[in-house]
């Protein structure tokens, strides 16, 4: 199954063969040694349909399927009690739930969980800004949306701004620039001269 | 062709579906309609196909064909098809699929766009899902975007580095210039990106890791300034100034710091600093503290400092919200090896923790209280873990049940504390613990030669309590099997003793052989017990009739047993005695003892099989009386019974000594000489931990009529091999193989080529010198592989 590379600090300059416990799904000819990053990110609602799903290591549209499928029913039967951290195969998933929506994010070994907590709640409070006061149905029709903002948040799994006033500039720059690419097109439409 | 309907449109109708069948339908259909318009190549609406696309694909249906048509809108020059292009780059196509190649050439041209945020499209996706293909052709252009001063750029452009590190490695020098003057930036993402990038490398190169510790004073800095800062609307979160960089900045000392002495002393100060004045009310303080605590614990900090980790982690433990304590543990576990005392002053809190209602806590307290446990506070640790097993979920019994017995044996303050615990944790947990408890179960019990009245006893009372639990069963009908005699005489010291008749006993033992709860390998071990009694009770009619019974068995394996003891009662009768009479204590072999002793369903049986072997060997040669006297003696009984004491409880093993110990590591031992009536015997072992040293040990015997002394023997081997000898055991061969010469040889071969050997012998025979060369060649393959 997916599996973690081995919690050993390899350093090394030339790449070698690294095979992971349970099977590799990182191609051959490429190792990581570094533990802390963030694996993936789900979003999904309490019946357990999927609302957003970003992924930071390559897999195969089927074993995506698998885990999702297996992690959302885990979590899911977690008590309302229990703490926001779970151990899952090899990984430490950090969970909350806003609402009617879980965010669900996969980290590695030595990351802290804590500040995963936090990043969680920063892209809550981003989506929340930036439809005012967030709820599922805002995700559910503006999913595209909610993956920029979250691409301008994270990039390889990492934060790549802390500021949220940045993060929410950046997004209204790009909306603007998409709206001016929209509308000379139906202006010019509209006079039948495309 | 009408327009393709809306995104939302799409979205608004698909949730209208009242069943699975029904969405399938409305998909299916929109499929066709998407296909056909891509097939059209119309470029209008491909943004809006792709994006419905996507949805569709969320929900989990298949959508592959839509692909090419991601390259196409990402080749597109409006911003709106780029957006909806590279997403669904990111969605559908992965590393796996040639076709994701075709990406490199438009994100080169994105990455040298006009439009800052076409470049960061184009940097996101490289950063997230870029192959190593693309990595290594694209590096370049990242390593320039690094450079730049746009820090919206910078910023993205240091994470795809990270990225592009990891796929390729060797490509991690060429961001090195780019990484002067990254900490000098005022901008906070650049920061925390940089930050990033630096601990990539550095935990990837030792060289790297060395350059970059230079940096220390200035991290330090840096972080001094976030910390002692005033408020800073744009990066505050609960009254602190950006903890996501500080936990990195904090993160990246603990690698620079870490084995190093100066640079640990350098930020010695401000770990102090953070440590004392964050504030915890909040999950963010809180963070921050968590990762100033991995630091100090990891890098060569002051003592001091190491105490005050520890106290926070202790504070942590007493924290209301359960996700701090679950971290708490999780530090604390990893911390007991190396400050165990410090540890061990927050005992109490973390036996608390076992009444915790979060599982994962509850796990969590469980490995540090065993970690904990030592032979002061054995006994109020003991008391809460058997409370702990008697009321944790049936998940962690088994590993509970483990535990204690582990704890128990390593530190038990007495036999009878002892034997108590493991009747605690036999009644409670009995069904959970581990198939190889009950042959070390009895071995201990064994042992504990003044504790077999109690034992016996307090094991007949649990039965009569309940017989649904199998290992209690087994351990306590082989109890009964072996100490019955004690039972019905009521010898008990420890405790009052029971008044019970040899009738109770083997009502018992035969309720347990008719029960359904009893599984196959119980009603061995009480079949086997019964018959045990018959040489320490009376009534041993009733015995051989159960046994009678089931000589008829359905279940092979009683059956046998049943045979066999009938056997006993009337063909051998006169053996009875001998065969069944009390085990010896059994040495516990080393960390192997319990598969040895075990051969099938975790029985100790075979230890008294073996008991039987060895004496039907001999019976039939004590008719041949002739065979005897060579081996020294008419009376072979005696001789055969005091080995098996000091043998180890090996099945395997037993047969091997009656054979004379020849092969002990399954290497086939070899006559490298045989002449003029010496005999040269080489048997193997291998060395551990070193599998390229076999260790070949000599036997020299000597067959003729005199004795050989003044024996030397000498060996050489070819240049590959390295050879050390050992001192003989002696340098007389004794006559007529009264006795062998060993001597020990050690032989390296680590290019595993084929052991070949010169040998020398020199000895005094009959008065006259004797000296012989000889080739060894016939080694077996095994010795040297």
């Amino acid at each position: 199954m997916f599996a973690l590379v081995a919690n050993q600090k390899v350093v090394i300059d030339w790449p070698c063969f690294w095979v992971v416990l349970g099977g590799s799904f990182l191609p051959r000819g490429v190792y990581t040694v570094l533990l802390f990053k963030m694996q993936f990110m789900l979003l999904f609602s309490r019946q357990g349909k999927l609302r957003l799903q970003k992924w930071y290591v390559p897999l195969s549209d089927k074993e995506k399927k698998k885990i999702t499928r297996e992690l959302v029913q885990t979590v899911l039967a977690r008590k309302p009690k229990m703490c926001s951290f779970l151990e899952w195969r090899d990984l430490k998933i950090v969970y909350k739930r806003y609402a009617s929506l879980y965010f669900c994010c996969a980290i590695e070994d030595q990351d802290n969980e804590l500040i995963t907590l936090e990043i969680i709640h920063r892209y809550v409070e981003l989506l929340d800004k930036y439809f005012g006061s967030v709820c599922e149905l805002d995700i559910i029709f503006n999913f595209e949306k909610a993956y920029f903002i979250l691409d301008e948040f994270l990039l390889g799994g990492e934060a790549q701004e802390t500021s949220k006033k940045n993060v929410l500039k950046a997004i209204e720059q790009a909306d603007l620039l998409q709206e001016e690419a929209e509308t000379p097109r139906s202006v010019l439409e509209e006079i039948g001269l495309t | 062709m009408p327009a393709p309907i809306r995104l939302r449109e799409l979205i608004r109708t698909i949730r209208t579906a009242r069943t699975q069948a029904e969405e399938r339908e409305m998909i299916q259909k929109e499929c066709a309609a998407i296909r056909s318009s891509f097939r059209e190549e119309d470029n209008t609406y491909r943004c809006r196909n792709v994006a419905k696309l996507l949805y569709m694909h969320m929900l989990g249906y298949p959508a592959h064909f839509g692909q090419l048509e991601c390259l196409k809108l990402i080749a597109s020059q409006k911003f709106t098809d780029k957006r909806i292009g590279y997403l669904g780059a990111m969605l559908l196509l992965d590393e796996r699929q040639d076709v994701h190649l075709l990406m490199t050439n438009c994100i080169k041209n994105d990455l040298n766009h006009s439009t800052q945020y076409v470049q960061g499209l184009a940097l996101c996706t490289l950063g997230c899902m870029g192959s190593s293909e693309m990595c290594r052709d694209l590096a370049g252009e990242v390593e320039k975007l690094l450079k730049t001063s746009n820090s919206y750029l910078r910023k993205k452009a240091a994470l795809c580095a990270v990225h592009v590190i990891r796929k390729v490695p060797e490509l991690m020098e060429m961001f090195l210039p780019a990484t002067k003057n990254l900490l000098s930036e005022k901008n906070h993402g650049v920061l925390h990106t940089s930050v990033v990038l630096l601990t990539e490398m550095c935990e990837r190169s030792p060289d790297m890791l060395a350059h970059f510790r230079k940096l220390v004073p200035q991290l330090v800095r840096i972080l001094k300034n976030l910390i002692m800062s005033g408020y800073s609307p744009e990066h505050d979160v609960s009254g602190i100034s950006d903890p996501f960089l500080q936990v990195r900045i904090l993160r990246l000392l603990r690698i620079l710091g870490k084995g190093d002495d100066d640079s640990s002393e350098a930020m010695n100060d401000i770990l102090a600093q953070v440590a004392t004045n964050t504030e915890t009310s909040k999950n963010v303080g809180n963070a921050i503290l968590y990762e100033t605590v991995l630091t100090i614990m990891d890098i060569k900090s002051e003592s001091g400092l190491r105490v005050l980790a520890i106290n926070i982690l202790g504070r942590f433990l007493l924290n209301n919200d359960k996700n701090i304590r679950y971290v708490a543990l999780t530090s604390l576990l990893k911390t007991v090896q190396t400050d165990h005392n410090a540890v061990q002053r927050h005992r109490s809190t973390i036996v608390d923790c076992l009444k915790d209602l979060d599982v994962s806590i509850k796990r969590r307290a469980m490995e540090l209280s065993f970690a904990l446990v030592n032979g002061n506070n054995i006994r109020g640790m003991m008391k809460e873990l058997l409370y702990f097993l008697d009321s944790c979920d049936p998940e962690f019994k088994a590993d509970c049940a483990s535990g204690v017995f582990l704890a128990a044996e390593k530190y038990a303050p007495s036999k009878r504390w002892h034997i108590d615990t493991i009747m605690r944790v036999l009644t409670t947990a009995g069904s959970y613990v581990r198939d190889d408890s009950v042959p070390n179960l009895i071995q201990l019990i064994t042992n504990s030669v003044e504790m077999h009245a109690y034992t016996v006893q307090r094991l007949y009372k649990a039965l009569l309590d309940d017989i649904s639990q199998q290992p209690l069963v087994q351990v306590a009908s082989w109890c009964i099997g072996e100490y019955g005699d004690l039972l019905v005489s009521g010898q008990c010291e420890e405790e009052e003793p029971i008044q019970v008749t040899e009738d109770e006993v083997l009502d018992v033992l035969e309720g347990l052989l008719v029960s359904n709860l009893s599984t196959p390998v119980t009603r061995g071990y009480a079949l086997t017990a019964i018959m045990k009694l018959s040489t320490r009770f009376t009534s041993v009619n009733r015995i051989k009739k159960v046994v009678s019974i089931y000589g008829s068995s359905i279940d092979v394996e009683l059956q046998q047993r049943a045979v066999e003891y009938n056997a006993l009662f009337k063909k051998y009768d006169h053996m009875r005695p001998a065969l069944l009479e009390r085990m010896p204590i059994m040495e516990k072999t080393a960390s192997n003892g319990p598969t040895e002793i075990v051969q099938t369903n975790g029985e100790a049986e075979p230890s008294v099989v073996e008991a039987k072997h060895p004496p039907p060997v001999t019976q039939p040669t004590n008719q041949a009386n002739d065979l005897l006297d060579l081996l020294g003696g008419n009376d072979v009984v005696p001789v055969i019974q005091t080995t098996v004491p000091t043998k180890p409880a090996s099945a395997g093993g037993e047969l091997l000594d009656l054979l004379g110990d020849l092969s002990l590591s399954g290497i086939p031992p070899m006559t490298a000489y045989n002449k003029n009536g010496l005999k040269i015997d080489f048997t193997f072992e291998r060395a551990n931990p070193n599998p390229n040293i076999a260790v070949i040990t000599i036997h020299a015997s000597n067959s003729t009529e005199a004795d050989m002394t003044d024996f030397v023997f000498q060996a050489a081997v070819p240049k590959t091999f390295q050879l050390q000898l050992l001192s003989p055991s002696s340098n007389v061969v004794p006559t007529l193989n009264q006795g062998t010469v060993t001597q020990v040889i050690r032989v390296l071969n680590p290019q595993k080529q084929q052991l070949r050997m010169r040998i020398k012998l020199t000895y005094t025979h009959k008065g006259s010198a004797v000296q012989d060369l000889a080739e060894v060649n016939n080694f077996p393959p095994q010795s040297w592989q």
